[in-house]
Order: C-alpha cells, then sequence, then structure tokens
C-alpha cells in the first residue's frame, strides 16, 4: 500500500502511492475534513428516508415509515381531486340537452376532450382510434350515417346499440338472398351490376338493367326505389362513395348473398348517462355531425336514460 | 518464524538498509484554517465596495419595479412566473416553448465571462460572484461586531467569556438576518413582490415561498458566512477552467518576482541596493481573504480581488519604494524586472476578438429575433389518424388543430384564410359558418379545429396525394398576418 509514497521533490507534497508507468505518481492533495462530515450526513438523511417513507422489503409486505405514505394512495387522492373538480360539468351535462350543450363553449369542450378518452376506451376497439373505422365498422369522421347523424339520434345509438338486444336498440335484419334461395347467383350478380350503377361505378350495363326490376322487387322496401337508404331501418345509402363492407362486384354479391348487420353494444348499460353523453358530443365533433331536424325537439334530461 | 521477520508496523523503515524513511502517514482529510483576512484600504478596495452596493442594490430593487401590462396581468417588471410558464421581463413575454432566449442568455454570458478572463483574468470571481459580494459582506460584518484581523485573532485565542459569546452570537444574527434577507428578496421574483411581502409577514404566503426563503436563508448563512472560500477552492468549477482561458497577455494579480526577490526585513535609512523591494511584511498575506500567498505564483485559490495590490502599495508608499511590486501584470512581464506591469499588454489579439465577434453575433441574432418575434404565434398540426376521410359524394375531407397563442396584453380577434387546390371549404366544429372570428383572450393558447373539404367533383383537380395548402390568420385589430404551409391528403 505505502510502498510507492514519497515526497514529490518539487511541490514537497506526499504522494498517493498510485504509480502509473512505474514512474507517474499522484500528489496526494487531501479533501477537506468538512467534505467527509457531507457524507456521514447524507448516510444520515439515508436513514431518515427509511424512517419516514416505505423502505425495506419484509417477508409479507414492506415497511410502511412513519408518514405512511403511499404512491398509489396518493394518485387515488389526485383522481378524486380531478373528479370533484369535474363533478360541477359533469352536473351540467347530465342536466342539459345535447343540443345547448354543444352551445356552451366550456362544456362542449370538455365533453370533447372527455368523450375522446372514452372513446379510446371503449370504442377504439372496432371503430379505431381515429375513428376511421373498416371493413363491417363504420367510418364515424365522414357525412354517412347508417342510423343519423344529429346529436339525438347519435346519442340514440351510443345508449342503446344496434342489435344488441337492448328493447330500444336498433334492428333490423337484411334478408340472406342467396343463402336463403331467395335469388339465384346470376340474380345476385345482375342486382350487384345494378347498385354498383347507382354510385357510377364500371358495371355491365345489361345485367344492371336486369337487375333494376330485381332490386325494386327485393330491395327498394328498405332502400329505397331510388336506393338512397333509409335511416330509420339502418339500411344504408347505396348511392353514394361510401361502402361499409367493400365496393367491388364481389363484396357486393357477398353482401347479398348473406346479407349484412354489425352490432354494437347498448353503451348505457356499461356507462353512466353523462358518458354517453360526452362520447355523443365527440362523435359529433369528428366531422360528420348533422344539424338538428327542425322539428326534432331536444329530449328532456330524463329521456337519455336507460330504461 | 520468529519474531523479526514479522513486519512490524510500528516500525517505521525500521532496519530496512538502503531504502528512504516513509514520511509520517499524512491525513486523508484536512482540517480547516481559519482565514482572519485584515481589512485593506485602496484603489481596488474602493472599486469593490462599490461593486457590491451595486449589486446588492439591483438583486434588492429589481422585483419591486412595475411595468404596465394591462388588467388581468402582473405588474412586475421581472417576474418568472413558473405558475403560468412564463418569463416576464418588461415588455417582453417569453414562454415555456420559447426557453431558447434563456439559453442564448446563459451563452452570452458565458461568452463574457470568457472575454472577460482572457483580458484580465478573473475579474468575475474578484467583485462580481455573489459568493464573493456576500462573503465580503458577512466579513465586513464580522470585522463590524468582532473588530479587525488582530482583535479577532485574540478574541479567538480567549477562553469563552461573556464578550466572546456575546461578539459571537452577535456577529451570527447579523449574518442569519443578512441571509433572511437574501432569501426573502429572491422569492420576490417569483410572486408579486408587494402582495408576497405582505402574505410573508402575516403568515399566509404559499409554502413554497416559506421553503425557498428558508433554503435560501441556510445557504447565504452556510455559503457566504461560513463556508466562504471554501467554496471557491472545493465546491466551483471556475477556478479549473480559468487556466485555459488565459494566455500570456491577460492581466493577472501577480507577485513581481523579479523586483521584490531577494525579499526580507528592511531597516529604515538603509541601502535598497542588492536587495528586493518586498520586505516580508506579509501584508498581502494579512489581507488575503483566500489565505494564500500570492508570492508563491498563480494558484488555484487566487479570486484575484486585488486586496493584496492595495495593502503592498500602501507599504510600498510607506518604504518609499514605487508601488506595483504586486499589481495587474502579464505573464510576458513577469519575466522582465525593468518592465513596467502593463507594457505590451494587448488588448486586441485573436481570443479576445474571437470572442466579441462571438458575443456579438449571439446577442444580434436574440435582438433581431425579439424584434421580429411575433405577439402571437400559430401552428398547424395535420390530422394523422384518420389522414383523409371519404365523403358520401366522393368527396374528400382533411381535418387540422390549429393552436393560436396570443402573447398580447388583451384580447385580440383572428380570422382564418386557406388557399389550397381547388375549393376547399372550411367547416369549424366550434363555430357556425365558414368565416369565423375567432376570440383569443390574453396570454392563452387557443385549440380551433377546422376541417377542409374537397367537393367530389374537383377530386380530379388533385395533383398529388399530398398537394399544398397554406393557411394564414389574419389579427383582426392590427391586420398582421402570419402563414403556415401544410399539406392536404388523398388516397393515392
Amino acid at each position: 500500500m505505502s510502498q510507492g509514497k514519497k515526497i514529490d521533490e518539487v511541490t514537497g507534497v506526499e504522494t498517493t502511492g498510485h504509480v502509473w508507468d512505474g514512474d507517474i505518481y499522484e500528489l496526494n492533495k487531501p479533501l477537506p475534513r468538512w467534505w467527509l462530515y457531507t457524507f456521514y450526513i447524507s448516510i444520515l438523511w439515508a436513514i431518515g428516508y427509511w424512517i419516514v417513507y416505505p423502505a425495506w422489503p419484509t417477508i409479507n409486505g414492506y415497511t410502511k415509515g412513519v408518514l405512511n405514505y403511499s404512491q398509489r394512495d396518493q394518485v387515488k387522492q389526485d383522481i378524486e381531486a380531478w373528479k370533484s373538480g369535474h363533478a360541477k360539468y359533469r352536473t351540467q351535462i347530465a342536466q342539459m340537452s345535447l343540443a345547448d350543450i354543444r352551445k356552451n363553449d366550456e362544456l362542449f369542450q370538455f365533453s370533447i376532450a372527455g368523450g375522446g378518452a372514452l372513446f379510446g376506451e371503449n370504442c377504439a376497439g372496432c371503430h379505431g382510434r381515429g375513428a376511421q373505422g373498416g371493413i363491417g365498422y363504420p367510418n364515424l369522421n365522414d357525412d354517412d350515417w347508417l342510423w343519423g347523424g344529429d346529436l339525438d339520434k347519435i346519442h340514440q345509438t351510443i345508449a342503446f346499440g344496434i342489435r344488441s338486444g337492448n328493447p330500444n336498440a336498433h334492428d333490423s335484419a337484411m334478408p340472406r338472398f342467396g343463402t336463403d334461395k331467395v335469388l339465384d347467383e346470376a340474380q345476385i350478380r345482375d342486382t350487384a351490376n345494378f347498385v354498383r350503377s347507382l354510385s357510377h361505378l364500371d358495371v355491365d350495363q345489361e345485367a344492371a338493367k336486369r337487375g333494376a326490376q330485381i332490386f325494386a322487387d327485393n330491395c327498394a322496401a328498405c332502400h329505397g326505389d331510388q336506393g338512397k337508404g333509409n335511416q330509420d331501418m339502418g339500411a344504408p345509402n347505396l348511392t353514394d362513395a361510401i361502402w361499409l363492407y367493400g365496393s367491388s362486384q364481389e363484396a357486393v354479391m357477398q353482401s347479398i348473398r348473406t346479407g349484412r348487420g354489425g352490432a354494437m353494444p347498448a353503451w348505457s348499460e356499461r356507462l353512466d348517462p353523462v358518458a354517453v353523453k360526452m362520447l355523443t358530443l365527440f362523435v359529433y365533433s369528428l366531422g360528420g355531425g348533422q344539424a338538428e331536424a327542425a322539428s326534432a325537439s331536444a329530449p328532456a334530461a330524463g329521456a337519455d336514460k336507460p330504461k | 518464524m520468529n519474531t523479526m521477520d514479522r513486519p512490524n508496523k510500528f516500525l517505521i523503515g525500521g532496519g530496512d538498509e538502503g531504502r528512504p524513511t516513509p514520511p509520517p502517514r499524512q491525513s486523508d482529510y484536512v482540517p480547516r484554517t481559519k482565514i482572519y483576512p485584515k481589512r485593506a484600504r485602496g484603489t481596488f478596495r474602493g472599486i469593490k465596495w462599490i461593486v457590491m452596493a451595486v449589486t446588492l442594490a439591483i438583486y434588492y430593487v429589481v422585483p419591486w419595479l412595475r411595468w404596465n401590462r394591462g388588467e388581468g396581468l402582473p405588474d412586475q417588471a421581472i417576474l418568472f412566473d413558473f405558475a403560468n410558464q412564463r418569463l416576464l421581463f418588461g415588455p417582453i413575454e417569453i414562454w415555456a416553448q420559447e426557453f431558447y432566449y434563456v439559453t442564448g442568455l446563459l451563452v452570452l454570458g458565458a461568452l463574457a465571462l470568457f472575454l472577460v478572463t482572457s483580458v484580465a483574468g478573473r475579474m468575475w470571481c474578484g467583485y462580481a460572484c455573489p459568493q464573493t459580494v456576500w462573503t465580503d459582506l458577512m466579513i465586513a460584518i464580522e470585522r463590524f461586531w468582532q473588530g479587525d484581523r488582530n482583535a479577532q485573532l485574540r478574541l479567538d485565542s480567549q477562553p469563552w467569556s461573556f464578550e466572546k459569546i456575546w461578539k459571537k452570537s452577535i456577529t451570527h444574527l447579523s449574518w442569519l438576518a443578512i441571509a433572511v434577507a437574501t432569501g426573502g428578496a429572491l422569492v420576490f421574483y417569483f410572486g408579486d413582490a408587494p402582495t408576497l411581502a405582505i402574505e410573508l409577514v402575516h403568515g399566509t404566503a404559499p409554502t413554497v415561498a416559506y421553503f425557498f426563503l428558508g433554503l435560501f436563508t441556510l445557504t447565504t448563512y452556510l455559503l457566504g458566512g461560513l463556508a466562504r472560500e471554501q467554496v471557491c477552492i472545493y465546491m466551483c468549477p471556475w477556478p479549473r477552467i480559468q487556466g485555459a482561458m488565459v494566455d500570456r497577455d491577460s492581466l493577472l494579480i501577480s507577485y513581481r518576482e523579479l523586483r521584490g526577490e531577494p525579499r526580507g526585513a528592511h531597516k529604515t535609512g538603509t541601502t535598497w541596493e542588492g536587495r528586493g523591494d518586498c520586505i516580508d511584511c506579509k501584508a498581502c498575506v494579512a489581507v488575503c481573504p483566500m489565505g494564500i500567498d500570492i508570492r508563491n505564483g498563480s494558484q488555484l485559490e487566487c479570486i484575484q480581488c486585488a486586496l493584496c495590490v492595495d495593502a503592498c502599495n500602501e507599504i510600498m508608499d510607506r518604504v518609499g519604494r514605487p508601488r506595483e511590486l504586486i499589481a495587474y501584470t502579464t505573464i510576458g512581464n513577469l519575466s522582465n524586472a525593468t518592465s513596467s506591469p502593463r507594457e505590451g499588454w494587448r488588448i486586441i489579439r485573436p481570443r479576445t476578438i474571437l470572442y466579441t465577434v462571438m458575443i456579438t453575433l449571439v446577442a444580434s441574432l436574440m435582438g433581431w429575433s425579439l424584434l421580429n418575434r411575433a405577439d402571437f404565434e400559430f401552428s398547424v398540426i395535420q390530422d394523422r389518424n384518420p389522414f383523409f376521410v371519404v365523403l358520401s359524394d366522393g368527396g374528400l375531407r382533411n381535418g387540422y388543430m390549429i393552436k393560436i397563442a396570443n402573447k398580447f396584453e388583451g384580447v385580440r380577434h383572428f380570422k382564418l384564410r386557406f388557399k389550397g387546390p381547388a375549393d376547399l371549404q372550411p367547416k369549424f366544429v366550434e363555430f357556425d359558418g365558414t368565416d369565423p372570428t375567432i376570440e383569443v383572450n390574453p396570454s392563452e393558447v387557443r385549440a380551433v379545429k377546422v376541417f377542409l373539404l374537397l367537393p367530389g367533383a374537383q377530386r380530379k383537380e388533385l395533383r398529388s396525394d399530398a398537394e399544398p395548402v397554406t393557411i394564414e390568420l389574419q389579427d383582426v385589430e392590427s391586420g398582421q398576418t402570419a402563414s403556415r404551409a401544410t399539406i392536404f391528403r388523398s388516397p393515392s
């Protein structure tokens, strides 16, 4: 240890005893004594932490510390604080009609923010994080609505679902024209040609002409004479550019063959009424929201609650 | 094995022929030697008093300066408004995202430090560093209660008595009073000073204010009152860096050895022939707040406060020799006994030119950027999920989040214009109509969601799947405009 220690000739200072390359020595420049004390104080400080805060694991738990501090409890408290901060908005949202909330800047912003979070947790699984939808799952950003796109209609759809089993749910069924042998494969092909011609896609004109009569006999009852659809029955508009199950000849034939009918849960059975309202406003704000029909009056607060 | 073969730690070098005797073991830690700096008188001490008065005045007065910003906004000229994430400097309001201005100030500060150091050494350390200023103040107070160096030495060697207890207590109490005033003034920079002052006295100020007041009371007392030179020697990185900052042309306080040596006591009336001017009176050592002997040459501990220059000049006057045996001089002149201390001193040299150019560059860049800084800002973020939405008529829609920040002291109104391919139709979520007036409150950021719609019939006018779009924001009152480029996406 002290073998290499010697007095440096130039400075008169002792070396530390560490030698490199045989002749490079390190001068011993000792630290001030108080520096050592700060080190001891740091150790004492750490011991203080052990006493005050949770620190050591035990066989079936851990030392709690005299403050009994827990980050989990802290988070719970923070969440409670946030909730009580939100209470005034939630009370107003519960009492006001959707149209009135839409006109109240503060409440509308609050609803969009909260609705966005709810959407991510509950809806994004099917409709996608950006509500962009997919095959069989409607894009909620566009202006095409199966069951109506004003505030009250969106609310109705979210609250009670589609083919969800809820008594208030949207319910309709498209016949399985192929499976049930109502139409044969050639008729299905003709009908598909006609349906696609409604939105100006390239079709076999001859087949489409033959399909027109089949359409009038079998489809117009729900989709309308012009194929414009019927939102009361969830029958899609067949003349626009939006195709829930795809616009190819094969996709349209498949729809006619087996029928279509997606399902959505009744969210009033899972979420509280305020959450459903916030979700409604969020979906409405995505860009496709439609103005209220002039005749439709805003529903009273009670009407929004699940039965 | 007999006992003589065993190493004996009590016998140092005993019986070990041919090896040098190892020195007695030196401690790994050194005790602190208390320094009793004697009061100096002279030019530099005078300058130091003035610098202390000015810097302390700036520190204590600045938070009380007012600046009218209008209704509902703080009227403190300089306010570090952490709660609202902004710094207020008179008419300039710097938001958190513009923190680069503060970075710029720090860069400027560092460059100025480099420049000063390369011209005249550790001027900052010697005169303006808060550690020096407060230590100087604490030393002055100590001297006021306990007397100068000799009286303090005497007092410390005395056994404890009423006089000693009283003098020591009153000194520490005075230090604490200054420390409280220091911590107290600091918190005023972070809140409205007049309000906070009343709250502090009544005990109703925020806990964080008391915490920082306490913290800075403690650090001022510890660092300025107790630790003093230990801070400069052991804690501060600057003494280590300065070696790279000075060169042969930097003015450094040095003992001019060629003139001073050989030193020795001098009897009045005897000749000065064949000896140096240094009479070894140790006046320079007595006044040194760092407790070093400047005659040992340039040292890490030396903060270049010039008090030894004053002390030596006083002695030289008394013995009738020329002043400046210890002086601001260059390394070049130290090796020449006959030259005057600052002979051939070059201020203008590549190093100083470089620092000056850099300072000018950074300062003008910051100045230009501050002058051309809009007092509103806006940003456009295009929706990424989904990129575009196909509408029922085959048209397309893109969504944009526009954020408008109003840094102006008053409500402002804005209009948006959109230029892009074909007839893009804006549609707002929160506003009716296609051309709403957007109101933004002072010191607020407002997010506005806007959709741009392209009718299906015009899809063929799109040339690419990412057409350029310009969004222009106009301040209705002032007519100021700003624009941002973005794109309109479509299926490829």
